[in-house]
């Protein structure tokens, strides 16, 4: 398994212990991601999208089947492994954007590269901010900054120590109109200057549009997949 | 970094962190002020006692160098003058006024002058009459007496005639006839201090009262060795007593940093949660807890030795001739140490339980 691919799961398979019942979340997916592909992720609540998402990010392991990331095994990692593997392969952004609320936006994002050891001075990081406008406002704390501030602030956290994949959560769920199309536009900006590989689940059709392709789950299946504009 | 995340983590719950700093420093002040105690109490008994100017001190048979009381004939005076280079026998009559820690002196303050140097007057003037005292310093201030003045002592009342510089023999001083008296102590003394020709001649002469099967029922001491017994470890219970309120402390510091840390690990779960899926280690996390709980330590141990001074202060200004208390610095790193154990266990449980967190629970907690 490769052929360019940096996200490939063969017959991934979740199932999560709820009291006493076994409760499928995943049922035997197989999805080939290429690098430098942004692709999106379409279902209904409870068809699978979120847990394929953790799976793919290492938040946990998958019960059974094949996942590989960057070439790398994560069906076959410990919990230390995995934590180790996301320092650097794997960068999130999520719907309630998830900024440490104690610390300045500039501290958010030199934590991300503290705790992956990443001390290299990084001036192609500036192009980022630049891109993604939020120079301006990284002295901030995150609860004076607007929700499209915050999640920019997010996005670039998540790609400050270059990820092979950055996966996005409902990007756009906690935004107005205007804001979700400026971030949409900035991950696409940086999918296509960068060629960052984009992994984003969405429940909004036309954010869906953004990606290169689209993915479509049901029942913890990919049940359809189809190019993206 | 790590520090920048535990500095802002602190400085963002200002009532959490200054109400933790203040309970893990409130034992801090306990130790140190009950180790300022029982230093200063020490000290003073051994400064009061080179202040009077003796070089061998006779205590009753079967009293120990803590007993502020105790009776022997004080026709051991003339008995003692007789030996060969004592120059000077002076009798003495202690009486505790006020439990343990203060006591009256009755003296024959011509007698006393001679081997002591006399007492500075600092006001009024020495006995005029039977029922006259002299008081020191301390004792004027924390009862607020003056030259003239009444104080009712051992069931008598007392007229004060003056006011002495502090820190020889004791805080009250009155004539020794009246003081064995009043405690049933007519022609005897609670201790008689020798002054030698050359105070070369000690250790010869204590060995010579050991010695001699007249005198081998007498505690006797140099003045070097007596004041060497004032020490914690001679004191009975003291260094017990010491090492449960230690042990209180740690306990309290544990329970304290305990609580606060899980608090704040429940409060953050979304945040921990948050640095897990950067990336951050389960070691990270505990790191964060520990260092956070154990800076909360050191500035618990500052407020205490802060706290250690206002007791001291309050202790000078209220009570200075019951109880003295001085400043140990040697004890700070001590109590430093003993927080920052009780503290770094404290945060343990919290630490580890934040580190094991499960991810995607943790970023779900609203």
């Amino acid at each position: 398994m490769n052929n360019g691919h940096v996200i490939q799961t063969r017959d991934l398979r979740k199932i999560y212990r709820v009291g006493k019942l076994n409760v499928a979340a995943l049922r035997g997916v197989d999805l080939a991601v290429q690098a430098g592909e942004f692709l999106a992720i379409v279902g209904p609540s409870g068809s699978g999208k979120s847990t394929l998402f953790h799976i793919i990010g290492g938040l946990t392991p998958p019960t059974s089947g094949q996942v590989l990331v960057a070439g790398q095994d994560l069906a076959a990692m410990s919990e230390a492994e995995r934590t180790r593997m996301r320092k650097r392969t794997v960068g999130f952004v999520f719907q309630k954007f998830n900024l440490l609320p104690n610390l300045t936006a500039r501290d958010n994002i030199a934590i991300a590269r503290h705790i992956a050891d990443n001390r290299k001075p990084d001036p192609a990081f500036d192009d980022i901010l630049r891109i993604l406008g939020i120079q301006e406002r990284l002295d901030h704390k995150p609860n004076a900054l607007s929700g499209g501030e915050q999640q920019r602030i997010a996005i670039a956290r998540a790609v400050v120590n270059h990820p092979a994949i950055l996966l996005a959560d409902e990007p756009t769920g906690n935004l107005d109109t205007v804001n979700s199309k400026t971030v949409l536009d900035m991950l696409k900006d940086l999918n296509g200057r960068l060629g960052q590989t984009i992994l984003m689940i969405t429940h909004n059709p036309e954010a869906a549009t953004y990606g290169h392709r689209t993915v479509q789950m049901r029942d913890g299946k990919i049940v359809d997949a189809e190019p993206g504009t | 970094m790590t520090g920048k995340l535990v500095l802002e983590n602190l400085k963002n719950r200002p009532m959490r962190t200054l109400l933790s700093v203040l309970l893990i420093g409130v034992p801090v002040t306990l130790i140190l002020t009950l180790v300022g105690l029982s230093h200063g109490m020490l000290e003073d008994a051994q400064h009061r006692a080179r202040a009077v100017g003796a070089d061998i001190f006779v205590r009753p048979p079967g009293s120990s160098f803590l007993t502020a009381s105790g009776a022997m004939p004080d026709g051991i005076l003339g008995a003692l003058e007789k030996l060969p280079h004592v120059k000077l026998a002076v009798g003495v009559v202690n009486q505790p006024v006020q439990g343990v820690t203060l006591g009256i002196a009755g003296i024959d303050l011509k007698q006393f002058d001679i081997i002591s140097g006399g007492f500075r007057l600092l006001a009024g003037t020495t006995f005029q009459g039977p029922d006259d005292v002299m008081i020191d310093e301390f004792y004027a201030s924390e009862k607020g007496l003056k030259p003239g003045g009444r104080v009712s002592l051992l069931n008598h009342d007392w007229r004060v005639c003056g006011i002495f510089e502090g820190g020889k023999l004791a805080h009250i001083v009155a004539p020794i006839s009246r003081v064995q008296q009043l405690t049933g102590n007519v022609g005897k003394i609670s201790q008689a201090y020798v002054k030698l020709d050359n105070p070369a001649n000690t250790a010869s002469m204590v060995q010579h009262l050991k010695s001699d099967p007249m005198w081998s029922n007498y505690p006797v001491y140099s003045v070097q060795e007596f004041t060497a017994l004032y020490s914690i470890n001679n004191i009975p219970g003291l260094r017990q007593f010491v090492g449960v309120v230690i042990g209180i402390g740690v306990v309290i510091g544990f329970a304290v940093v305990c609580l606060s840390m899980y608090m704040a690990v429940l409060q953050r779960t979304r945040e921990i949660g948050i640095l897990k899926a950067l990336g951050a280690s389960n070691g990270f996390i505990l790191r964060v807890i520990v260092a956070e709980a154990l800076l909360m330590g050191v500035g618990g141990t500052v407020l205490g030795i802060i706290m250690s001074y206002g007791a001291w202060w309050l202790i000078r200004t209220l009570v200075p001739a019951s109880i003295q208390m001085v400043i140990v610095h040697s004890w700070w790193p001590i109590a430093l140490g003993i927080t920052l154990a009780g503290t770094g266990f404290g945060a343990l449980y919290p630490g580890i339980s934040a580190a094991r967190h499960d991810v995607i629970e943790a970023l779900a907690y609203e």
